[in-house]
């Protein structure tokens, strides 16, 4: 028995809208049988994870700040990703825009002025954008692989941050401890609703998402970014050219990394520390590919995938699910869906060796 | 499958009522979060230990859920938040970097108890923990000037925080009471948890002729290769001797169980209050590993120091001590303060490494 | 000491080298597994786990091998049947790998492990210097420099390395010439995961012997990386793992010597000197473009 693929003539809108669907099914089937061998009543374990989290108001919010870094990435790499540039340093544009966004606070820490946030906000998002230039210059210049070089500049970045806490930045005050001082209110990034601790970085999210879904589905500049990414011959046949799209799409995605970088620290933690994120510049990786580099899909896939850290930590703490097993039941949605992804583009048939062909899914 | 159906149905069953909360009304939620994974083998196994010992010593009056991986910053404070929301009496922070996010739960959350350990900051229901590791540390610079040939001991640490560098200068004080030439070389791993690289770290120290190791970082690999190399080692956070039969002399362990008892206790009569309480050898929140691959004079020797240590007759930080460049610290008989201990940036005389700023 | 040292550089080196000559396989087929570090921490709980279950660390090696490989059969499934997105999938390999090594390795945790023997060759160890660096070593060592032989032979002067370049060249055209290409990917897949495996069973059995969670702490991230800067070149692998290598041990000896620079600053120099490299050889366009497999992450149904 084998199975086969065959290229649909037209991409299925049923399945685009079913292939979730069924992923999520096949997720809560596999999921309840592992809770199950675990000894761990299955439903319970499943609705601790998926619903709980989405019943109390607090947690709503919870979701909103776990989401909005991951959303805020995410749709920056979709665009870079379309255009077939792979910027996969993320996580260091996060983090130096989280650094050039906090000169202000570190080092003018009474300086009180509603000017502070925007300041701190613009160069965010100037320093995400200027460190994945790097990558952008090699790639252009040099014809580096931006892949590599981005993923190097990743830990470069860290151990800046490291370097710069724990010497220059240091809170004297701080018992010599390894984070600066904590923010002056005016450079806090304010919550959204006073129900909750979710701050504007989801707005930012939101608003970005919505934006870059706009100019690829109704600009030429995301018209552009499509057909380079397919083809470049046939972008400089239409008079595009593949060099500045590099810039174009590492700058924009850096600077949408480091805003969400300098949102983090600014709205989640109120001041600078050796780790920023537990990884968000990587996730998003993924999270732009479950959300199928849409925009608008990859609100949907940021929400979900924040929504299985806080479900793994409710289910560690009130059925003592250990949190290898949350991972494994994360790897196992993100196999599903990116599986049942394929139903969108091709049929599937199942050959079963000597007979003829069975269609098993429209 | 049929089992399956069965299992289905009456979990389907339970979760009519959704009170599977309900049973559990009487025991007291005691929760405690982590920064690593239960079984890392160093600082937060010894916490979990102390959470067990916890559990089976009240077995009867409290439950402990637990937190672990989890995340400095953001991730935490929902992960605190998470815990006093369950109905948490009372919640262990178990990291340094969950300071800030357990003193904003603090604040919402005036009727449950929180307990930080290694911070500073503290509230009317926040306290903070700790626990005087450079004693153990005083006691093991004082074996290897004693078991050393060459007067050399090597130094993994991870990185520059106060902590790191009190256990350093302890370690060196400790040594220097025995051997005044003493001389310890510091390598920055850079990391809690690298066995590759601590162990590669440890290689270095060797190949660069120190013949007694000690580590702050939490893995056995140091201790490995101490063991291959054919030389002597001090084991971190826990008994490392399974990974050195012939190789520990001894180990500070964290043993926080005697800790979490005493608090618990406290809370359940109804007499905690909030403490910055910095606990040593004496109340038995660190132990030392027993004394071993060292001769009888030696172990009497360290046996003496740990007892002066718990009597209070001896203070591992007694003046007279030069900084590293040889200007005065401590007057002779002087005894350093607690707070310039916990903000600790320098070097004594004689540690052989320039501190990273 | 200088024999010391190169010796710590050959423990640290080895599973660089071997994870990333089984991906510059993996690569050359064009498939991108950025799975690695998963796959090199399953190898290393398979390895360290049927090691303390048998006590034989030859049979831990053979377990690491067989446990990268099976677990980059998942991989293969989702690219090559399914053609789901490679870069995803991959990191997705890399989550399932982390969360699943810690659940299977929970009660292996704090147990010593059992070290690989070394194999002292005959004859050949007596020679001064070089007999003890490099016929005294371990047979994850010897296995290492044999693949990077034996690779670079396989890739550059067998028929079954032509085809496996030209479908990592243009799929499309070698399945016209009748190649089949799902199989030969699916095998390069598992050659690569059986090499992640192999790395994985040398931390757990030679450069540490114990099991730790997430004790790859980012190797085979690194190894990626290596596969890039080498070009997609064995020799090149092997150099640049030894560079690497060398660069990490070299900043602790920095250290304990006594230099005093900001030990952050050492340890981001392997990093900043990839990049500096990696300039260096793909500013002649001509060469890397040579080597670069076109077809690289790309999705290949075949047409019936």
């Amino acid at each position: 028995m084998r199975i086969e693929l065959e290229k649909r003539a037209r991409v299925s809108t049923l399945f685009s809208i079913l292939s979730p669907l069924l992923a999520l099914a096949l997720t809560l089937v596999f999921g309840a049988i592992m809770f199950w061998l675990l000894g761990k009543n299955p439903l319970n374990a499943l609705y601790v994870y998926f619903v709980e989290p989405l019943l109390e108001v607090w947690s709503l919010h919870e979701l909103a700040i776990k989401a909005a870094p991951l959303i805020l990435i995410g749709v920056g790499l979709a665009v870079c990703y379309r255009s077939n540039n792979w910027n996969i340093g993320a996580e260091g544009q996060f983090t130096i825009g989280a650094i050039t966004g906090s000169i202000l606070p570190v080092l003018y820490p009474d300086w009180h002025s509603p000017m502070i946030l925007p300041l701190m906000l613009i160069m965010g998002m100037v320093g995400g954008a200027l460190y994945a230039g790097i990558p952008a210059l090699l790639k252009t210049r040099f014809n580096t692989n931006e892949i590599l070089t981005s993923l190097m500049l990743v830990y470069i970045a860290q151990l800046y941050l490291d370097w710069l806490v724990r010497g220059l930045w240091r809170d004297p005050q701080g018992y010599n401890f390894p984070q600066t001082k904590s923010f002056q209110v005016e450079a806090v990034l304010p919550e959204i609703l006073s129900s909750g601790r979710a701050h504007w970085a989801f707005v930012f999210a939101i608003i970005a998402a919505v934006a870059l879904w706009f100019m690829m589905r109704f600009m030429l500049k995301g018209f552009e970014v499509s057909v380079l990414g397919q083809s470049e011959r046939a972008g400089r046949f239409a008079g595009f050219s593949a060099r500045r799209m590099v810039w174009f799409s590492m700058l924009l995605s850096g600077a949408l990394a480091g805003l969400a970088g300098i949102s983090e620290v600014s709205g989640s933690i109120g001041h600078v520390q050796p780790t920023i994120s537990p990884g968000y510049g990587f996730t998003a990786i993924i999270v732009a590919f479950l959300g199928r580099l849409n925009p608008l899909g990859i609100i949907a896939s940021g929400l979900v995938l924040a929504l299985t850290y806080l479900g793994g930590e409710a289910a560690q703490l009130s059925i003592g699910i250990s949190d290898k097993v949350s991972r494994v039941f994360q790897g196992l949605l993100l196999f599903f869906v990116l599986s049942c992804d394929t139903l969108i583009h091709y049929r599937i048939r199942l050959i079963v060796a000597g007979t003829k062909p069975v269609e098993v899914k429209a | 499958m049929k089992k399956l159906i069965i299992a289905l149905a009456a979990s389907a069953a339970l979760l009519g009522g959704f009170s599977t909360g309900a049973q559990a009304q009487e025991k007291k939620k005691v929760c405690f979060i982590y920064v690593g994974s239960k079984t890392d083998g160093g600082w937060t196994q010894a916490h979990d230990l102390g959470r067990q010992e916890l559990q089976k010593a009240l077995d009867d009056k409290i439950e402990t859920p637990f937190l672990e991986n989890v995340p400095e910053g953001p991730d935490a404070e929902r992960a605190i938040e998470r815990m006093a929301r369950s109905g948490c009496a009372m919640v262990f922070t178990t990291s340094f970097g969950f300071m800030d996010a357990t003193v904003k739960v603090a604040q919402k959350f005036p009727d449950v108890k929180f307990e930080h350990a290694t911070g500073f900051k503290s509230a009317p229901n926040l306290a903070t923990y700790n626990s005087r590791f450079y004693e153990g540390r005083y006691i093991q610079g004082q074996i290897a000037a004693k078991m050393s040939k060459k007067g050399l001991a090597g130094y993994i640490a991870s990185f520059p925080i106060p902590e790191v560098v009190m256990g350093i200068n302890a370690f060196e004080l400790g040594a220097k009471s025995i051997n005044p030439n003493f001389k310890l070389k510091v390598v920055w791993a850079n990391t809690w948890f690298d066995p590759g690289k601590e162990a590669d770290a440890a290689k270095a120290l060797i190949d660069q002729g120190v013949d007694i190791l000690t580590q702050h970082t939490d893995t056995t690999a140091p201790m490995q290769v101490a063991a291959e190399r054919g030389i002597l080692a001090f084991g971190q956070a826990s008994d490392m001797i399974a990974a050195g039969p012939k190789t520990q002399l001894t180990a500070i362990v964290d043993t926080w169980g005697a800790y979490y008892i005493k608090r618990t206790k406290a809370l359940l009569d109804g007499t905690w209050k909030s403490e910055q309480i910095w606990d040593g050898l004496k109340d038995g929140i660190l132990t030392m590993a027993p004394y071993t691959n060292m001769p009888d004079d030696v172990k009497a020797m360290a046996e003496e120091t740990e007892a002066k240590i718990k009597s209070g007759e001896l203070h591992p930080f007694t003046g007279p001590i030069n900084k590293q460049d040889g200007t005065a610290w401590l007057a002779a008989g002087e005894k350093a303060q607690d707070g310039v201990l916990l903000g600790m940036n320098f070097y004594v005389e004689g540690v052989d490494d320039k501190l990273p700023q | 000491m200088f024999e010391a040292i190169l010796l710590t550089v050959i423990t640290a080196s080895t599973p660089l080298v071997i994870a990333s000559l089984g991906e510059l396989v993996t690569e050359r087929a064009g498939v991108l597994n950025l799975g690695v570090e998963g796959m090199m921490i399953m190898g290393a709980v398979c390895a360290f786990a049927a090691a303390q279950l048998t006590g034989s660390p030859h049979l831990g090696i053979l377990a690491g091998i067989l446990g990268g490989a099976i677990f980059s059969l998942l991989f293969g499934f989702l690219t090559l049947t399914l053609v789901a997105n490679q870069v995803a999938t991959g990191l997705a390999l890399t989550i399932l790998g982390l969360g699943l090594s810690g659940q299977i390795g929970e009660a292996f945790v704090g147990q010593p492990g059992v070290k690989l023997p070394p194999i002292v060759i005959p004859l050949l160890s007596d020679i001064p210097f070089v007999g003890r660096v490099l016929f005294s070593q371990d047979l994850t060592f010897y296995l290492s420099i044999a693949l990077v032989i034996g690779i670079n032979w396989f890739l550059f002067r067998s028929r079954t390395g032509l085809k496996i370049r030209a479908i990592g060249d243009s799929h499309a055209s070698a399945h016209a010439l009748g190649i089949n290409v799902i199989r030969t990917r699916y095998l390069a897949v598992m050659f690569g995961g059986a090499c992640a495996g192999l790395a994985g069973a040398q931390l757990s059995l030679v450069y540490t012997p114990q099991w730790v969670e997430n004790m790859s702490a980012g190797r085979g991230w690194i190894a990626l990386a290596l596969v890039v800067f080498a070009s997609w070149r064995p020799w090149r692998v092997l150099a640049g793992g030894y560079l690497f290598g060398a660069v990490g041990v070299g900043q602790l000896h920095a250290q304990a010597f006594g230099v005093g620079l900001p030990s952050q600053l050492l340890s981001a120099l392997p990093y900043a000197a990839t990049i500096v490299v990696l300039i260096i050889i793909s500013h002649n366009r001509r060469t890397t473009l040579i080597n670069t497999p076109a077809s690289l992450g790309k999705p290949f149904v075949p047409d019936r």
